[in-house]
């Protein structure tokens, strides 16, 4: 064990790693996981584009709904392999595990973040082909770099949002899995995810107050289709900090959560029996 | 327990050699110092029922001992390991692992102890036995040269060699079992918790884990500390130094498997095995002779007489007695009373003969 005051640093980043190993080498060996993962799911996406050609709409729309596909990949990520894993952990066994280890919790979840991030981009990346490649949707990349800035800074907000989904599911068991489904298309709805969020009216702005994911797409559409992005919700100078806001606010909360979490847990004895 | 710097005088040598003749067992020497342990649960959602899994424990765990505790399901085993590993808190009294308080300092606790609970559960079924030893060893901190030797060191020890590449998922109960019980040791740990490690183990694993387990406590004699729990009297008896038996969250004695034995009975255990039908009242009018019971005449035609005989002289009695009388003596045999005997004598009842599920 390596001594000295970093230690805990690097306690942790070796934790974050492997448990990010888990998910990023270890996951690719399932075969059926490439076609879960990057076929299916830009079906729905083809779906709406065909649909906004056969309306003759703005050819802008089209890139709405890549932009839309691929964030929409990262939600279900958020959802599904960061809110509710710790849930699975405890129901594997494998919770106990982490609870015992000296590493931090965070340090697990952003392991789980981090590798959760890799495989998600597979299938955000072959959402974005399908764009570029065989839909040709008009992509301004003058301004790429802000947009991949405000992309990763959307993804930290995400995460961290991801991490505080954790111990809420954590802390309600079995409940978890409704709570994920109910979150699941409403989000699609009020991200805006297929549509311009100006759409929603005023329940558009409410929407993107709980969930980074309408800020950095509306960003994202300003800086990569300029004039073509009809209407944005706001400036996106602001929508930057509102992210990097969001980002700081929900890291700050999962960690508190987290630790009011396992307290409880420990107090009532939820965290190490299965089933509770 | 009186928690202070005491010298184990029951100490008598009839346990594993790595054993330490002196055991520091202050408050802040011990391995595992527990005062007034209590935990309790709330339980039942309508009626509110508190249910007392562990009743005001007080032990104190020397470093270099291989303790057991022996107790039946529901006895407060797995809930007492739970609380000393930092997974729950006690609802009163204090509680010192490797000298930290394992309420208020977790974190401390952790890095110096390892948890092993029996069954399969051994990670990600898609990781390979080799991956996922280094994925734990991770969680702790370990430099990945020090995880890789011992990963290797124990693959060997487990025999889990041939399996090092295969995902966990493909492997069967007994191998998981073994791995399971592998992770516990890849941080290097001052104090391994070991709840129930062999439950289901067949007897060359389960064998197997011992050795291993004696090796690893002989390697670092004194600074390497086991606290096992167990349903296999054999198993206790065979590993530990120290023993306590709990039942219903309070522990009803606390010794050496000798001094345990000690207990119920000075006597030595004679079996004579005899011909049916052989009058035994000359036996039974011995001093220092105790018969214990008889047994049913075999399909041989014989019985055995179990008897309890507290010193040498009285022995010699028995055996002059048969002599003079002519008897046939089929067999013979001398051995301590088993732990068997002494949990039914503390307990009131036998380790198998349950109350409920474990707390």
């Amino acid at each position: 064990m390596t001594d000295g005051r970093f230690e805990p640093l690097v306690t942790n980043l070796r934790a974050a790693w492997a448990r990010a190993y888990v998910r990023i080498f270890a996951a690719s060996r399932e075969p059926s996981w490439i076609l879960t993962e990057t076929l299916l799911p830009v079906i729905g996406m083809c779906a709406y584009v065909f649909v906004y050609r056969a309306l003759g709409a703005p050819r802008a729309f089209e890139a709405f709904v890549v932009l839309g596909g691929v964030m929409m990949a990262y939600w279900l990520g958020v959802l599904w392999s960061m809110g509710t894993q710790f849930y699975w952990e405890k129901q594997d066994g494998n919770l106990e595990f982490y609870l015992m280890a000296p590493c931090s919790r965070m340090a697990i979840l952003t392991g789980m973040a981090v590798g959760g991030v890799v495989m998600t981009s597979l299938r955000a990346l072959s959402a974005l082909a399908l764009g570029l490649f065989v839909f040709r949707v008009p992509f301004d990349l003058a301004q790429g770099w802000t947009a991949l800035a405000v992309f990763l800074l959307t993804l930290g907000s995400l995460y961290a949002l991801g991490m505080c989904l954790a111990s809420l599911f954590l802390m309600y068991g079995r409940e978890v899995w409704h709570v994920a489904h109910a979150l699941e298309e409403p989000v699609y709805l009020a991200n805006g995810l297929y549509f311009p969020i100006r759409a929603l009216g005023p329940w558009g702005f409410a929407a993107i107050a709980t969930i980074p994911l309408a800020i950095g797409l509306d960003a994202m559409r300003q800086l990569l289709l300029g004039a073509a992005a009809a209407k944005p919700i706001l400036p996106v100078a602001t929508e930057i900090w509102i992210l990097v806001g969001a980002f700081f606010v929900y890291l700050g909360v999962a960690v508190a959560m987290l630790r009011w979490t396992e307290n409880q847990g420990k107090k009532r004895g939820t965290l190490i029996l299965r089933h509770q | 327990m009186n928690p202070e710097v005491l010298e184990d005088t029951r100490w008598t040598g009839d346990s594993p050699a790595h054993a330490p003749p002196t055991l520091d067992l202050s408050r802040d020497g011990a391995a595992v110092w527990v005062h007034g342990l209590t935990r309790s649960f709330e339980s039942g959602k309508k009626i509110r029922k508190t249910v007392v899994a562990v009743d005001g424990i007080d032990v104190a765990i020397g470093r270099g001992e291989l303790f057991g505790i022996l107790g039946p399901n529901g006895a407060g085993k797995t809930t007492t390991m739970k609380i000393l590993t930092t997974l729950l808190f006690p609802t009163s009294g204090e509680v010192r692992v490797a000298g930290f308080d394992a309420v208020t300092k977790p974190r401390e606790v952790r890095r110096r102890i390892s948890l092993v609970t029996g069954g399969d559960n051994a990670g990600y079924g898609i990781l390979t036995v080799r991956e996922s030893l280094w994925m734990f060893s991770q969680f702790y901190g370990v430099p990945n040269k020090d995880s890789r030797e011992r990963s290797e060191l124990l693959l060997d020890k487990l025999g889990l060699r041939e399996k090092a590449d295969e995902r966990i998922n493909r492997l069967s109960t007994g191998f998981k079992q073994r791995l399971n019980f592998a992770r516990g040791f890849m941080s290097d740990p001052e104090i391994v918790f070991l709840d129930e490690p062999t439950l289901g183990l067949d007897v060359e694993s389960a064998r197997q884990l011992r050795a291993f387990l004696r090796e690893w406590m002989a390697e670092k004699a004194g600074q390497r500390t086991v606290v096992l729990t167990t349903h296999y009297m054999a198993e206790a008896d065979e590993l530990c130094d120290r023993i306590a038996i709990i039942d219903r969250g309070k522990i009803l004695a606390t010794d050496s498997p000798h001094g345990l034995r000690q207990i119920v009975s000075a006597d030595r255990r004679v079996v004579i095995e005899l011909d049916a039908g052989t009058p035994t009242d000359a036996l039974a009018r011995i001093a220092g002779v105790r018969v214990i019971r008889i047994t049913t005449p075999s399909e041989k035609g014989t019985i055995a007489i179990h008897l309890g005989v507290s010193e040498g002289r009285a022995m010699r009695q028995v055996l002059d007695s048969l002599m003079v009388e002519g008897r046939a003596v089929h067999n013979l045999s001398t051995h301590d009373p088993s732990l068997e005997d002494v949990f039914v004598a503390i307990v009131g009842r036998g380790l198998n003969e349950d109350v409920g599920g474990d707390a």
